[in-house]
């Protein structure tokens, strides 16, 4: 049976993996090499890299980094952060990146994800949507630019025309959730993993166990993505996927 | 010195980066005339049945492949690599493939396709453990003779996850993103040759 994944990201600054509160006060928090093995070692499905520099030095650094992930790392790892044309995304997958993720560049050039698709196959694409609960209509409108901007879009309408463009997965945040430790956003990932047909990856809210034990029950998440819990030391993967087996979720120990 | 097949598809970086970690000695072969018939062989990838085929077709490597396999050349074939053993793929219906082992490559008929993610192999072939392998795929081989299965796993139906007759060792899932699962098992292959 298909195992629900664990999935750590990392943000990085400038080759250095940063912890914050909406990208203020960034602390430092080590290299990414010896996190990403780290979270490995206890266990770790994937991984996911953002890129948060804002600068082309930045950009750079992080190829750097993504090329030194890729000669040790043994699981499977994406990597985003303002990734806005086919060529940034193929420099990524060429570093070594298994898949590339993209956010904004997408809602505003949505053949950015039939360009990737195409050119790189579909396992490499996923398309990471920020959702917000709207208040016009019965749904979830997209949040781009850091949550900084609501499009006004339906978030569901734009998931599955991401799916026709060839997207391979789905990473769904709930920026009502995201920063809070209350839980991932149950009825948000539900909607969306039931209506797609592709996996949801579901990002927001994660506080310990009992989080990862709903949204992947009544949630239906194919995977869950979490940093703070991980880089706070709150909980080790392996402790964590320790419980979701007693909780009679499917993971890989 | 092992001969990796380059057939110009994607993710021959992966596996190269593996080998690197291992280590272990290999040159990238992109023509078949560079396949010499007595070293050990892998053929890795993603891709769609029909283009592999046609990539391996126009690049010569149908007839020194089929050949070096059948005597028993150490050969280790992952993803892609495994289907193409077989006579022929839903995938692509109009090609044919290698035909080195008899069966076909057949769809899964899941809620989700292609299956993303970690999944439970269980071993039939002694010197083998079971694990947990990292799939990205939509398709799986269906051997007609059973006694090649080397894994099974279960994706809403069972299915044949890997084979091994002889020397010929070929599996479904990425051995190269199978954490420790898929070193150990990519090194075992490399010991023994």
């Amino acid at each position: 049976m298909l195992c629900k994944r664990i999935i750590p990201c990392l943000d990085v600054d400038n080759g250095r993996t940063v912890k914050g509160v909406n990208f203020q006060n960034l602390r430092d928090v080590g290299d990414p090499v010896e996190l990403a093995t780290m979270y490995q070692d206890q266990g770790a499905d994937e991984l996911v890299f953002l890129d948060i520099s804002a600068t082309i030095e930045g950009r750079q650094t992080m190829l750097e980094v993504v090329k030194r992930v890729a000669e040790v790392l043994m699981i499977p790892f994406t990597v985003g952060g303002g990734v806005s044309s086919l060529k940034q995304a193929t420099a990524l997958l060429k570093a070594g990146a298994d898949k590339v993720t993209t956010n904004s560049a997408a809602v505003n050039r949505p053949g950015l994800v039939r360009e990737i698709a195409q050119e790189h196959g579909s396992q490499c694409c996923v398309l990471a949507i920020d959702a917000k609960k709207s208040k016009s209509h019965d749904g979830w409108d997209v949040l781009t630019h850091g949550g900084r901007e609501n499009t006004g879009i339906d978030a569901l309408v734009w998931a599955l025309l991401a799916v026709e463009l060839g997207a391979g997965e789905i990473l769904l945040t709930s920026w009502d959730r995201d920063g809070t430790l209350d839980g991932f956003d149950v009825p948000l990932t539900k909607e969306f993993a039931q209506q797609l047909p592709i996996p949801v990856i579901a990002s927001g809210g994660a506080g310990g166990p009992d989080s990862f034990v709903e949204i992947f029950g009544d949630g239906s998440a194919d995977a869950a993505l979490a940093a703070s819990i991980f880089h706070d030391g709150m909980w080790t993967v392996d402790a964590l996927k320790s419980q979701l087996k007693k909780n009679g979720i499917e993971v890989r120990i | 010195m092992i001969e990796l097949i380059d057939y110009g598809g994607g993710n021959i970086g992966s596996m190269i980066r593996c080998l690197q970690r291992l280590p272990a000695d290999f040159i990238s072969v992109e023509t078949g005339d560079r396949i010499s018939g007595n070293n050990p062989i892998i053929l890795p990838g993603v891709g769609a049945f029909g283009s592999v085929m046609n990539s391996l077709r126009t690049r010569n490597f149908e007839k020194p492949l089929v050949a070096a396999i059948e005597s028993d050349v150490p050969f280790l074939g992952v993803c892609i690599g495994l289907q193409v053993l077989f006579d022929a793929s839903e995938e692509s219906p109009d090609t044919k493939g290698l035909g080195i082992l008899g069966g076909k490559v057949l769809r899964y008929k899941a809620r989700k396709v292609p299956q993303i993610g970690w999944n439970r192999v269980e071993s039939s072939q002694k010197g083998f453990d079971d694990g947990y392998a990292y799939f990205v795929n939509s398709f799986y081989p269906q051997p007609l003779d059973e006694s090649v299965v080397l894994y099974q796993s279960h994706y809403e139906t069972s299915f044949c996850a890997g084979v091994k007759k002889g020397n010929t060792l070929a599996v479904q899932f990425h051995p190269e993103k199978s954490g420790t699962f898929g070193h150990e098992l990519i090194g075992r292959w490399i010991d023994a040759l």
